[in-house]
């Protein structure tokens, strides 16, 4: 089998994939909805920080500045957030994944599908904050250039793929372990402090922030966060696009890797 | 009356002999526990940072708050969530059968099933923040204040393990709960900010809905000894209400198991 025929054979099933993963994300509206109210937990962050910069701005942040970042914060979680790290530790431990390795394409593939097909309705129940922060907030800011706008969707989609390539190394480690979900959650705490999801990098003292600009998380949030802001301008961001990059095709070869040998020791059961 | 504190005298004894087999766990835990009280930290000195004061609290009465957060997470760590979380699998699996079988509360049953000793760690980390909070704040906390707070503490710790109980309650009616947790634990993670911080809508919903109040603030306001009579037997009404629901919410969910094969 060539793999040419395989990328074709890709390709052809990828839009009934993608069409099958929103008809799931529409049937399992409670879970979706469930994951939309955690990914909200940006605007609590805007109602701390807006709090804490009532009576004098905290760095550059104004009350303003904060309810900008952490809406722009909002959209890029709700469009890059994956949770197939649950799915792969439920689908092992129950067996149910052999029913995905008996179909002719990768699994991580039909797992892409279904976690993209349910972006759409996710974007279109965050779209009022969206809009809030385009129109009202922040004119200025948004990249106007076409060459700017490009790169703050390289890097959303970049951020996507690391998320869902870690999720994948992670759930994978669950071939090995019985639950990889301890580990999720310490990756989790780290997310949370180092990505400028809870906290505005820029605000972090500075020895921290070379280490903080060297490790993935950063590129997760803050880096497309910074470009839609417009606090990230010209070449720093082909650098940092370039970090990102490699840290995507970093988790993507560890993912794949890590996907193919815990496949050979996974016997399934049930089903 | 007697036997449940056997069992759980028995719970104890056998997590801390399978904890001992994990002594490794005992090094990770503690330096994985310290770097996260530590970075923890950070926001609150870049919110406090050239500021006396947000909204009425200072950067040393604010660490107290912090402190708390870190003994609460060390409970729910310890005591509160592996015991509740082996519970969803034994749901899925059918495997519950065999604790419902057995001649005592369920409910009393799986949520003393586990303790993992080494997060008494994160209780420890607590404690160096307060001493840290105290000697800034220049003075010791009354010993009246220390009860109260002890006090408030059962509170906070009754009103995580009601929540913790209404969520896996929850995996009675839906398979998949890690979203659930994890939202949980989201809106957990802003009890180390006092919760007056919050206005509108949010004051109300931490206030009520998820007393984040009762679980952090409270008990750092009565170690302070700012904390009004009101407010302290408030939520001790509450804490015990939020008791009775989950209660309530338990045995009915508990109806509705109709077991699976195993």
């Amino acid at each position: 089998m060539s793999a040419r025929a395989d990328l074709r054979r890709v390709v052809r099933a990828y839009p009934t994939l993608l069409r099958v993963g929103l008809a799931e994300a529409v049937a399992y509206r409670a879970e979706m909805l469930v994951w939309m109210l955690t990914t909200t937990m940006p605007l609590v962050s805007l109602a701390l920080w807006s709090a804490v910069a009532e009576t004098a701005p905290v760095g550059r942040f104004t009350q303003r500045g904060f309810a900008a970042y952490f809406l722009a914060t909002l959209l890029v979680r709700q469009l890059t957030g994956s949770w197939l790290v649950w799915e792969l530790n439920q689908e092992i431990r129950s067996g149910t994944l052999s029913r995905r390795l008996l179909r002719p394409i990768h699994p991580l593939i039909t797992y892409s599908a279904q976690n993209l097909a349910a972006i759409p309705l996710r974007f279109a129940m965050t779209l009022p904050a969206a809009v809030v922060w385009l129109v009202v907030l922040e004119p200025g800011a948004f990249p106007r250039s076409p060459l700017a706008l490009g790169a703050g969707l390289l890097a959303i989609l970049g951020a996507w793929l690391i998320n869902f390539f870690t999720m994948a190394l992670i759930g994978s480690i669950a071939f090995y372990l019985e639950s990889s979900t301890a580990i999720f959650d310490l990756w989790m705490v780290a997310f949370m402090l180092l990505s400028g999801y809870l906290v505005p990098l820029e605000l972090f003292p500075a020895a921290l922030r070379g280490v903080i600009h060297a490790l993935p998380f950063r590129y997760v949030i803050a880096f497309p966060v910074e470009i839609f802001t417009g606090t990230l301008r010209g070449e720093a961001i082909v650098g940092e696009l370039g970090i990102q990059w490699a840290y995507v095709l970093g988790a993507g070869a560890a993912a794949i890797l890590a996907f193919r040998s815990g496949v050979k020791r996974f016997s399934a059961f049930g089903g | 009356m007697l036997r449940y504190l056997r069992l759980l005298a028995l719970g104890l004894r056998i997590s801390v002999t399978v904890g001992m087999q994990y002594r490794w766990n005992f090094v990770i835990d503690g330096v994985v526990s310290i770097l996260w009280t530590g970075l923890g930290l950070i926001p609150l000195t870049i919110a406090f940072h050239a500021r006396p004061a947000i909204h009425g609290w200072t950067f040393a009465t604010a660490l107290v708050v912090v402190g708390w957060f870190s003994l609460l997470k060390g409970i729910l760590d310890g005591a509160i969530n592996p015991s509740l979380l082996t519970v969803v699998d034994q749901i899925r699996q059918g495997t519950l059968d065999f604790v419902l079988l057995k001649p005592a509360d369920a409910q009393f049953l799986v949520s003393t099933a586990r303790f993992e000793p080494w997060k008494a760690l994160d209780g420890l980390a607590a404690i160096g923040i307060f001493v840290w909070a105290f000697r800034l704040l220049g003075r010791a906390p009354g010993a009246l204040d220390v009860l109260g707070s002890l006090a408030l503490l059962a509170c906070a710790t009754l009103v995580l393990y009601s929540i913790w109980i209404l969520v896996i309650a929850a995996a009675f009616w839906v398979v998949r709960l890690d979203n659930l947790a994890y939202l949980f634990s989201s809106v957990f993670d802003f009890a180390r900010w006092p919760v007056s911080v919050f206005r509108g809508v949010l004051a109300i919903v931490f206030t009520f809905v998820i007393p984040l109040g009762i679980m952090t603030t409270y008990p750092a306001e009565a170690l302070l000894g700012t904390l009004s009579l009101r407010t302290a037997l408030l939520s001790t009404v509450g804490a015990l209400g939020f008791a009775l629901i989950s209660r309530a919410v338990w045995s009915r969910a508990i109806g509705r198991y109709t077991s699976a094969s195993s």
